[in-house]
């Protein structure tokens, strides 16, 4: 047993091997812990925001602080929980979300985060912000309205060991993630729907597919995001 | 006691949240029970006849009327409720948001792909009709709105559950189905 360490994650005793990222422990205790841009086995971003989370009373990403010995962390708090709707209400007004027309509808995370906090408006203006639509390459559209800059498909997305997608316009409000076009269209039709499905939001979308299961029979439909951690 | 008094309007909207609203079925009957409807499309009621109490506001604002009428709406009714997206984000009306209003207006009247009988090039220019503004709002970015039910439309039960939550002053049932975006 000189190989597990012990963390508590809403006193709930959690036994696990020391280096593991507190998100994916919390997972496998059955606890949901919300985050937009944490893959597992990917290298973590911390970009988000949404998993913060208490750790000795002090604010960390669950996706990027590695789980120690004695750690107590807390997540379901009335604090962290504001924190997080308010953070989601930000996302929806900085960029464009038209969820009515938009073909991640129902499979979308943040979308879901929405309906798990019951948004019914977010407290911030929209700023409608001019982004700008590429679809330029074979199997996919990148629509920047969309995109929250999660930096998923950069972290993962590659064709013949390049990045796919890269962060540009670095150090401002011009910040976004820009497609490779001549890279992208190199994707297979499989690659090209794996890039969608990496996507938390609607901003990577694979061409000619179009709304594909009817209402009612989406991911995020008749269960709220995260209920399958909860529920196990 | 008096029913409590519905009023409803439609702005920069399709109709189809009032759609909604009539899909509550043949609790259509239990609701005129319970409340009575004054200005409405659904009884074609034109002005306010009474102080109402409850304002149902579909669509966002994307013209001088949509204000006016809004504005109206807030000074005759207690309680303002923003049905559906496009009151309360502008919805797809704000697609236009990032286009210029001249942009807007040359693609619709002289240089869309549909455009053909327009051969004078005339723009809108009458005075009665209503001004376009330089962009789409959501409804409480013009006046307070009190309340907010999302949905493209708002589920038929989210709508009863909230009139009957106004009317009744219990809480208001949630349940996870209820509240959608789209």
């Amino acid at each position: 047993m000189n190989d597990k360490i012990k963390v508590t994650i809403d006193g709930i005793e959690c036994w696990t091997e020391e280096g593991k990222y507190i998100i994916d422990v919390a997972k496998e205790n059955g606890i949901y812990i919300p985050s937009l841009c944490h893959m597992e086995g990917i290298k973590p971003a911390g970009s988000c925001r949404i998993c913060n989370v208490q750790i000795n009373g002090r604010n960390m990403t669950a996706c990027s602080t590695p789980a120690a010995d004695g750690m107590n962390i807390e997540s379901n708090i009335p604090e962290l929980e504001e924190m997080r709707k308010a953070i989601v209400e930000v996302m929806f007004v900085a960029g464009n979300h038209f969820c009515p027309a938009c073909e991640k509808s129902g499979n979308c995370e943040l979308q879901a985060l929405g309906y798990r906090y019951q948004m019914m408006v977010p407290r911030f203006p929209y700023e409608f912000p001019e982004k700008g639509v590429n679809a330029d390459s074979k199997y996919i559209y990148h629509d920047r309205n969309r995109c929250i800059i999660c930096k998923r498909c950069v972290r993962s997305i590659m064709k013949d060991g390049k990045h796919v997608f890269a962060l540009n316009g670095r150090g401002g409000e011009k910040l976004h993630v820009e497609i490779d076009t001549d890279l992208a269209s190199q994707l297979t039709e499989a690659e090209a729907q794996e890039a969608m499905d990496i996507c938390p939001v609607g901003a990577i979308l694979k061409k000619e597919r179009g709304y594909y299961s009817p209402i009612g029979e989406r991911k995020f439909d008749k269960a709220p995001i995260g209920s399958e951690i909860e529920n196990k | 006691m008096s029913k409590p008094v519905v009023a409803t309007t439609s702005l920069a909207g399709c109709f189809g949240c009032h759609m909604s609203l009539l899909d509550i079925d043949e609790r259509i009957l239990e609701l005129i029970e319970l409340v009575e409807f004054n200005k409405s499309p659904i009884d074609d009621i034109k002005t306010f006849t009474k102080q109402c109490d409850i304002g149902l506001i579909e669509g966002g604002c994307c013209n001088s009327e949509n204000v006016h009428v809004l504005k109206d709406f807030r000074k005759n009714c207690k309680i303002l409720v923003s049905v559906g997206e496009c009151a309360i984000m502008g919805g797809l009306p704000a697609l236009r948001n990032g286009i210029p209003i001249e942009e807007c207006i040359r693609e619709a009247y002289l240089d869309g792909p549909t455009v053909s009988l327009n051969e004078e090039q005339i723009l809108p220019n009458d005075d009665e009709l209503p001004m376009l503004l330089d962009k789409v709002y959501p409804c409480h970015e013009i006046v307070k709105i009190d309340y907010y039910l999302p949905g493209c439309p708002p589920r038929a039960d989210l709508i009863w559950n909230a009139l009957i939550a106004l009317v009744t002053g219990d809480e208001m049932k949630l349940p996870y189905e209820v509240v959608k975006f789209d």
